[in-house]
């Protein structure tokens, strides 16, 4: 059914029921205040149209616009009334009432706190009971602490590595290896190693720089066959993804804290709150042609942990 | 008829009629700022209602299918269950997408009112002794609401939320010594675990409801206590309390607010689109939506985080990385400062005594300044958090934007606070009855001139 149709059914229902109503029942009319009473009513009766409407239009396949707005007139009716009933028709005060400045007699407050301090010092006075009680409660409040322990694996090596291993094969998400030839300039591609395209740690940036462009740091020479760089996709900020390639200017964006990476400088963070470059993997070419890694990374992706610097 | 005999027959029973008595004539103060709280417990029990209705349908898993639902686009799309379930919440289960935006909404609105009520009881001083026990259990509710908004719009496993669940999950790693663990536990290992969002699905129904519930009843039960503060003036003292009675007029109006409440957070769930997670996408972790804010309450974060500089701290082999300044150490003072300052203000003023009078601005122009510089400085890290957005607005590069902005947080809090301080002070040395009507001379000269009232 058409959204038109369902409104027009749906409200004209609420209209219609909310006219009989009308009709059934009067106001008291020999109340003092009769025009607070009407404007009341009238707000309970908008209130009750807009209930039978929302009944209606729900019962047609709903609408969400049509069910907040009727709900709104539904809730907001009953608002009004109520709060023009407290006003117009109840005792507004202004009342005066005592305040206690202290809840208890002074005298009530000493005698409870005498019997609280007495208690204390009974239990007080079995030293040794008292230590061992403190023991008990502490122990078992250790043992309660263990089950937490259960929440997770222990941290371990799993940040200092990723899935890559010597040889292993760089592929697309769709599982798809990536043959070296086939990258066009300025191209980018998310990687992953062959058999681990879930390993979220693992997620490589393969870029073919443009010749001349990439300049390797000392040692990193072989790294780049083809001018084919791989770089860690998780920001060294906080770990989002960093999504977007400009390749004007060859830098890396991370659209969540605006760190810019430059990709000439082996990914060194030039703006933003990132602190460390993006790691390098080293790639290589295998034997038919298709892109995989020397080795894992040389050091922990992502955002920095306490002890990220022990590896 | 029926009403009277119900009563009496409780009453035979349960012998219920001296204490009723004396709670149905209860007296509640009345001005319009005293609406936020109530705004706040309504917004709750909106959250509670959509939420049950919600949790009918919603799905805590992460097991994947293909989806074939009502909302073509992403159809023959993997996704998980969880974000599925979202899906079919919002076009497939009748008056579905209703409850889940009103839902959302209602979170809003609570936090909004909740921060808003907390800046009437600082203004207007009714932290001060009895009623610290009150300011410590609402900071409480305060970061509950906080992290219950969070854990909430986190589950659905969309683009979005798993953007901030990473940054989450960094921000834990981030903690020195204790944080690999912690995000280990919390997470259930390395990110993305299998286990997120499930567990952030008991936490966001349960175990937070739970603990606001019994916080909130708190929270009544020693305002009930105490009784409400009042402003001074027309007779009203330290020893009593002027207002309307509980009942009828006080409760009859305020089930009318919850009305007016209700009504407002439909209507924004029916006509205004909120978290369309079926733009965002499903959660990939290769993938990222920008620009990316999280729901407003997290914004002062989100600007933190993107303001900090590049700074991070090496002692020894241990780090200290970049987003503990701003994510851990910045909440964490925060927080501190709102609970402390009952006791600090105590120690710095010597004011001991109990309170039931509530203080106006002006009455201390320092705390109010100090005040205003604070919330200036968490709007400016707001705003820092759409740096992005303002930078495209404007034209101009965001680097140029977040120097603003860092210049800006140190400034305007400053600034800010200093004029507040000038106003409010020239405002009570001349013991104007409304703040248009202060001679200009005071403004010139706030601190001279008679002083006409003897609190400093
Ligand atoms: S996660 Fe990349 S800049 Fe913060």
């Amino acid at each position: 059914m058409g959204r038109a149709r369902k409104l027009l059914i749906g409200i004209g229902t609420g209209v219609a029921v909310a006219l009989a109503m009308l009709t059934r029942r009067h106001m008291p009319e020999e109340h003092a205040r009769r025009g607070s009473v009407a404007a009341i009513g009238w707000a309970f009766l908008l209130s009750f149209g807009a209930s039978v409407s929302l009944t209606v239009i729900y019962a047609l396949g709903g609408q969400p616009q049509a069910e907040g707005a009727m709900l709104f007139v539904a809730l907001g009716g009953l608002s009004v009334g109520l709060v023009l009933w407290s006003h117009l028709l109840m005792p507004q005060g202004i009342y005066v009432e005592e305040r206690k400045l202290t809840f208890d007699e002074p005298e009530e407050m000493e005698e409870a706190e005498e019997a609280f301090v007495e208690g204390a010092e009974q239990i007080g006075r079995r030293s040794f009971l008292g230590k061992m009680l403190a023991a008990a409660v502490g122990a078992l409040g250790i043992a309660f602490l263990f089950p937490i322990r259960s929440l997770g694996k222990a941290p371990g090596r799993a940040l200092f590595q990723t899935a890559w291993k010597a040889g292993a094969r760089a592929v697309t998400e769709d599982g798809l290896p990536v043959r070296a030839a086939s990258l066009l300039e300025n191209s980018v591609l998310t990687v992953f190693p062959e058999g681990h395209t879930d390993a979220a740690d693992s997620q490589t940036l393969l870029i073919k720089t443009p010749p001349g462009v990439f300049h390797p740091r000392s040692g990193r020479e072989d790294w780049s066959p083809d001018d084919i760089v791989g770089f860690s996709k998780i920001c060294t900020h906080a770990g989002c993804p960093v999504g977007l390639y400009q390749a004007a200017t060859s830098q890396l964006f991370c659209p969540c804290h605006q760190s810019v990476f430059s990709v000439p400088e082996g990914c060194k963070p030039i703006n933003g709150p990132a602190t460390r470059a993006l790691p390098q993997l080293p790639l290589a070419i295998d034997g038919d042609g298709f892109v995989i890694a020397q080795s894992d990374f040389p050091e922990p992706v992502g955002p920095e942990f306490w002890n990220f610097g022990r590896h | 008829m029926v009403i009277k005999r119900s009563v009496e027959w409780v009453d035979e029973r349960v012998g219920v009629s001296g204490f009723t008595h004396d709670t149905l004539n209860k007296v509640f103060p009345d001005h319009w700022s005293f609406l936020f709280g109530e705004i706040a417990l309504y917004a709750f029990v909106v959250l509670v209602a959509t939420g049950i209705f919600l949790a009918m349908f919603f799905n805590p898993s992460l097991a994947t299918k293909i989806y074939h639902g009502a909302y073509a686009p992403m159809r023959g799309v993997r996704v998980s269950a969880a974000y599925g379930s979202a899906l079919d919440l919002s076009f497939s289960v009748r008056a579905g997408l209703v409850m889940r935006q009103t839902h959302h909404w209602a979170a809003l609105v609570f936090i909004a009112a909740i921060v808003v009520h907390l800046c009437r009881i600082f203004f207007t001083g009714a932290f001060r002794k009895p009623r610290e026990i009150n300011w410590w259990v609402g900071l409480t509710l305060l970061i509950l609401a906080l992290f219950n908004g969070f854990t909430g719009y986190s589950l659905l496993d969309d683009l979005l939320s798993g953007t901030g669940l990473r940054i989450a999950y960094s921000i834990a790693l981030s903690i020195p010594f204790l944080g690999t663990w912690m995000a280990f536990l919390l997470f259930g290992g390395e990110f993305p675990s299998d286990q997120i969002i499930s567990r952030l699905f008991f936490t966001h129904v349960f175990i937070v409801p739970l603990l606001i519930i019994a916080l909130i009843s708190v929270h009544l039960a020693l305002i009930w206590r105490q009784k409400h503060t009042q402003f001074p003036g027309g007779g009203r003292t330290d020893r009593n309390v002027h207002g309307i009675r509980f009942w009828p007029s006080y409760a009859t109006e305020s089930v009318g607010l919850f009305f007016g409440v209700a009504s407002v957070l439909t209507l924004l769930g029916g006509l205004a689109q909120i978290n369309p997670i079926w733009l965002y996408g499903p959660f990939r972790v290769a993938n990222v939506t920008g620009p990316a804010q999280p729901d407003w309450y997290l914004g002062w974060l989100e600007g933190a985080l993107r303001m900090f500089p590049a700074w991070e701290v090496r002692i020894g082999g241990v780090v200290i990385p970049n987003p503990f300044f701003p994510a851990v150490l910045l909440p964490g003072i925060t927080f501190m400062m709102l609970y402390a300052w009952p006791l600090l203000e105590r120690r710095f003023t010597g004011d001991y005594a109990a309170h039931h009078l509530l203080e106006r601005p002006h009455d201390r122009p320092v705390r109010t300044a100090l005040g205003v510089a604070a919330l200036a400085f968490y709007v400016v890290l707001f705003l820092a958090g759409s740096n992005d957005l303002i930078a495209k607005w404007f034209g101009m590069p965001v680097e140029t934007v977040t120097w603003v902005l860092r210049i800006g947080v140190i400034v305007v809090p400053v600034v800010a606070g200093y004029v507040m301080y000038w106003l409010m002070s020239a405002y009570r040395r001349s013991g104007a009855s409304q703040f248009t009507k202060v001679p200009l001379a005071y403004f010139r000269h706030p601190r001279r001139g008679p002083l006409p009232r003897a609190r400093i």
